[in-house]
């Protein structure tokens, strides 16, 4: 798994290694197929902690970015990844690796519960399942923040700690959060900038 | 066959359209693909629907191939591929160009600017969607511990998660959850 850990950062602290289209292709076939509950937890470990192509800060930008482009967040990120590092060609790549193999087996899957179905089963199981998931995006999100309490950027924790509280806790409506956090928070990054 | 070619184009444009107002996500588009689906297009019913969600939940990968399983439903092999191909491809292109730009212009102040102000909003939207999963989750006891071990573990240790995972589905399974 770590195979990678060893590669020229020696000599090149700065530039992480690039990955080849095989390896961009494996890397998120393997992302999709370990992502139970949801692939952005599994997405960081290989990025930032297995294969180090990111930095921890390089990979909240691009999530960033992700997140505020319409439709799948880890599916643009994936094509943003791949592009940046080999052109269309790599953002085809590591779109069809992170689509293909679950594509396959939801489509395997949805044929075998159609001629045999047992979901009570099935859902006992997803119940632990879902638990574990939260508990995985609890810690993912925990690791991603730490880059912005470390930089102590001017008003970066509490705008994230205002978010979290203004939709995980008072459950106030996204779109009223985001017209009052949004213009704050990148005020406040132009002003420091 | 003329049917099949409308029902193809029907997936085709609804998806497409769908995918460029789910900004945060392919779940957040999920209410009204099932008002689509279900009470529009009479494609499915609402306990069919229910478990094409579910099957989705348990598939690993990204949340959106439940639209490869509605489309698979709705017009087989061929209904799965324009499904998914129209709710990933016109989104897929824009995120090609924006982070295109994005990458050159690297430095500029208006990037470093824009960066620095999503990324925080970000961590909280996604720590507050770990808490609504988490809610949702954790009716009991046992899941709540599974949850907070998760957590704990994930966190602390370089353990891999789907040891976790198999623990807490084989849980699940026995009833204990």
């Amino acid at each position: 798994m770590n195979d990678s850990s060893s590669a020229p950062r020696a000599t090149e602290p700065v530039t992480p290694p690039r990955p080849s289209l095989s390896e961009l292709f494996i890397a998120y076939a393997l992302i999709s197929l370990y992502g139970f509950g949801g692939v952005l937890a599994w997405s960081r470990r290989m990025m930032v902690e297995e294969r180090r192509w990111m930095t921890p800060e390089q990979f909240n930008e691009a999530y960033a970015l992700c997140s505020f482009l319409p439709g799948p967040n880890i599916v643009n990120f994936s094509v943003i990844f791949g592009s940046r590092v080999r052109g269309p060609l790599g953002g085809l790549v590591a779109l069809v690796g992170l689509l293909g193999p679950p594509m396959a087996l939801i489509i395997v899957i949805g044929a075998l519960y159609a001629h045999y179905g047992d979901l009570p089963a099935l859902r006992r199981a997803l119940i632990g399942v879902t638990a574990a998931a939260a508990g995985l995006i609890m810690s993912t999100v925990a690791k991603m923040a730490l880059p912005l309490f470390r930089n102590r950027a001017v008003g970066g924790p509490v705008i994230a700690l205002a978010t979290f509280g203004a939709i995980g806790i008072a459950q106030w409506p996204l779109p009223i959060v985001l017209v009052v956090v949004l213009p704050i928070s990148l005020a406040l990054a132009w002003v420091r900038r | 066959m003329k049917e099949l070619a409308g029902t193809l184009g029907t997936l085709a444009w609804f998806f497409a359209l769908t995918s460029l107002f789910a900004i945060g996500g392919a779940n957040s588009a999920v209410p009204e693909i099932h008002r689509f689906a279900v009470d529009v297009q009479h494609w499915m019913t609402d306990p069919q629907f229910s478990d094409i969600f579910g099957l989705a939940q348990l598939t690993p990968g990204p949340n959106v191939i439940v639209v490869t399983l509605i489309g698979y439903h709705v017009a087989g092999l061929v209904g799965a591929l324009v499904a998914t191909l129209a709710m990933c491809g016109p989104t897929c292109l824009l995120a090609f160009y924006v982070g295109r730009t994005f990458d050159r212009f690297r430095g500029a102040s208006w990037q470093v600017a824009l960066a620095g102000g999503l990324v925080p909003v970000t961590l909280g939207l996604t720590a507050a969607s770990a808490v609504v999963v988490a809610r949702a989750a954790d009716d009991t006891r046992v899941a709540v511990g599974i949850t907070v071990a998760t957590a704990l573990m994930t966190y602390w240790i370089r353990v891999n998660p789907l040891w976790i995972f198999a623990v807490a589905a084989l849980l699940g399974l026995s009833g204990v959850v």
